[in-house]
């Protein structure tokens, strides 16, 4: 394990469906404590990049470097250790309906840990703490609302204090206000467990405002255009997708500036 | 805090040691230690041999860069009550992996003076996860029970940052059980549900045959493509499992009824008793009894499926009746479907009791073909037929009510299903009992 500050680089990936090409020469470097974007309309493949990244879908080639091992050049077995480093939020939250949020939290930690049941239930307090949920550990998933839904799902990810965490559209389907603490949260954890994040979202109040770095992936090209933070991006890219999408622009009217 | 020199060569897992101090506690009210409280410093105190080696990473690089990754030092804290403002003093490895799990005592605080400043030194703690975390939060609340001020701006600045999202108390055991009804509560409650699921069945039952009955008269509001997939399922594609689970059924009674039948010098019968019990019974019993387990939990499935997608909510909200779209086509098509498979399956039954009788006994093929056709009379096929029929309705009207009756969540996914099968296989076995006495009466 490097100690160098890049924790993920990916090199040259190509992600495919058959003959059908998602994204090809994707390249890019994850940096230690940075909130890393992974920007593009809808249906670029940003989720199956994400998807490639935490193992759940095999690249048609190039390499995804966690510290210095290939990533997809280990066994399964290894993978999976490599996995505990890892902690995933999904779109749907994607918690166990059979389970309670406090049982869906100490899963992970009564599966890969051999803690004492009186110490999980603490570290899943803390972790449900966290996100303010801490009054829901009793509570089916089908019992909560989809906001608390999505903390719950932040408080698994977080389960076993993963140095990497990923984020598959956190604020899609929550209002703003909702959405604008998940920010701080997202924030506050990144700042308080030492974490990096990388975050696929479209929601550009939320990218401007947490991200630090990023890529935007085409999807008529089928490859990224674009690099760096959005925030820079918005005022400094020349490339006219990546403008258009990041001042929220229709392609025929030039609609006013919606930054906000 | 010269006392935690001498400390610190005690380890959780020895039991003497925390002895000593709660001595040495009680002549110096004013300190104590983690130590000194018997069930907390030495139960929670877990041997780094213990846990997993490649888990719960702490967080070096935030609070303590120049981390040495020799022998790491145990987690140890202590109170500081002398001094005009009381001190809490961490030391050591403070990590879930270095048995850093520690709790402080609710009432740890309750000695100092209400309105004091609690500061933290926290100069030899090195590096801490979760762990230590989880202790603060514990201190916060004894502070906040003891009304002494909990001061975090000493604490790593990260560590002050994952504070400030924690609430001040932790939740309290808010789902308390709730003790059992009455039993005649409980009985009232139970016969209300059974009638109204009865009325609801029965409610679902006439709709769908007036759905029907409108079909037929060409008003019914069901898409024929929706129906002609359905028939597919229920009927073509069941065709091979029900010949082959009919097939050995019938081999099997041949063989059987061989054993037994040779004794009597009457092997021949043997025609009759895989035509007559196939017919009368066997071939409908199974045959439903495959199509409830492969149909019925299949319905029950894709209709609670529907329901935690919305796509019932939406069938609602445009106002098309759930029970044509739905609930016809897949009724209509098993009760179609299942007396075709049930007549095919008695074929195939007889069918496997000939080839067992052709390899075990010494008769001609057109001799058991035609005793077959004298012993079984038509009107076994048209009771088992009818039997069928209502077989079929049954399996497909509890599986869709359990479907609609269904949660939303995967896991009420797989109770709809389970509930679907076993609600068809046990009604399919009650009905035929009642179709048994019935025809007895009958005298059929």
């Amino acid at each position: 394990m490097t100690t160098s500050d890049t924790l993920i680089s990916v090199r040259d990936l190509t992600i495919a469906f058959g003959p059908k090409v998602i994204q090809q020469n994707v390249s890019f470097d994850l940096k230690r404590g940075s909130i890393f974007a992974v920007m593009g309309g809808s249906g670029c493949g940003k989720s199956t990049l994400l998807k490639s990244m935490v193992g759940l879908l095999r690249p048609t080639s190039g390499q995804i470097l966690v510290g210095d091992e290939d990533y997809w050049a280990q066994d399964e077995k290894r993978r999976t250790e490599l996995n505990h480093r890892f902690g995933v939020l999904f779109q749907s939250a994607a918690l166990w309906s059979s389970m309670t949020v406090g049982e869906n939290v100490a899963l992970p930690m009564e599966m890969f840990t051999s803690l004492t049941p009186d110490v999980i239930r603490r570290l899943v307090e803390l972790k449900l703490g966290f996100v303010g949920m801490e009054q829901a550990i009793d509570l089916l998933p089908s019992e909560i609302s989809g906001g608390m839904r999505k903390r719950a799902g932040l408080a698994r990810a977080i389960a076993l204090d993963p140095d990497i965490l990923f984020f598959d559209e956190p604020s899609a389907g929550l209002d703003p206000i909702t959405s604008a603490r998940l920010d701080d949260l997202i924030l506050t954890l990144r700042d308080g467990l030492g974490a990096t994040i990388v975050i696929v979202s479209h929601e550009l109040p939320s990218l401007f405002k947490i991200a630090d770095d990023g890529i935007f992936l085409d999807a008529k090209t089928h490859t990224p255009i674009a690099r760096g933070a959005p925030r820079d991006l918005r005022d400094h890219s020349a490339i006219p997708d990546v403008v258009a999408f990041m001042n929220r622009m229709a392609e025929i009217s030039p609609a006013t500036d919606a930054k906000g | 805090m010269l006392r935690r020199e001498a400390l610190q060569p005690s380890s959780q897992n020895s039991a003497a040691a925390p002895l000593s101090q709660s001595a040495g506690f009680l002549r110096s009210a004013a300190y104590y230690t983690h130590e000194s409280f018997l069930p907390h410093g030495t139960g929670q105190g877990v041997p780094p041999a213990l846990m997993s080696p490649h888990l719960m990473t702490d967080h070096a690089a935030i609070p303590s860069p120049q981390t040495s990754q020799t022998a790491a030092q145990k987690p140890e804290w202590s109170v500081d009550l002398t001094a005009g403002a009381p001190c809490l003093h961490a030391s050591g490895v403070w990590t879930v992996q270095n048995g850093g799990m520690l709790t402080f005592p609710p009432d740890g605080l309750s000695k100092a003076h209400s309105g004091a400043t609690l500061n933290i030194d926290t100069d030899q703690l090195e590096r801490w996860d979760s762990a230590f975390i989880t202790f603060l939060w514990d201190v916060k609340q004894a502070a906040g029970k003891a009304g002494v001020i909990f001061e975090p701006d000493h604490l790593p600045e990260a560590a002050q940052r994952l504070l400030a999202l924690l609430p001040d108390k932790p939740a309290g055991n808010s789902n308390a059980k709730k003790p059992p009804a009455p039993f005649l509560e409980r009985v009232g409650d139970r016969t209300l549900n059974a009638l109204t699921e009865t009325g609801t069945v029965t409610e679902l039952a006439l709709e769908t045959t007036k759905g029907a009955a409108q079909t037929v008269t060409g008003k019914g509001g069901m898409r024929l493509k929706d129906l002609a997939s359905d028939i597919w399922n229920a009927g073509p594609s069941a065709l091979l499992i029900v010949g082959i689970v009919n097939f050995l059924v019938g081999a099997i009674l041949a063989f059987v009824g061989l054993v037994e039948l040779r004794r009597f010098a009457a092997e021949i019968y043997v025609a009759n008793l895989v035509g007559i019990a196939c017919a009368r019974e066997i071939s409908a019993i199974m045959t439903a009894i495959i199509m409830a387990g492969r149909t019925g939990g299949a319905y029950a499935a894709r209709i609670s499926t529907m329901l935690g997608n919305e796509e019932i909510d939406a069938l609602q909200v445009f106002g098309i009746p759930v029970s044509s779209y739905i609930l016809l086509p897949s009724i209509l098509s098993l009760a179609l479907m299942m007396p075709l498979l049930y007549i095919y399956g008695t074929l195939i039954a007889i069918f496997g009791g000939f080839v067992v009788a052709m390899g075990m006994m010494s008769v001609s093929a057109i001799g058991y073909w035609t005793t077959t056709f004298d012993g079984v009379a038509l009107h076994e096929f048209v009771f088992g037929f009818i039997k069928s029929f209502f077989f079929a309705s049954f399996i497909a009207l509890a599986a869709c009510r359990v479907g609609l009756k269904a949660g939303r969540s995967a896991a009420d996914v797989g109770i709809a299903a389970t509930r679907a099968v076993v609600i068809g296989i046990v009604g399919i076995i009650a009905m035929d009992a009642m179709f048994a006495v019935i025809a007895n009466a009958l005298d059929f």
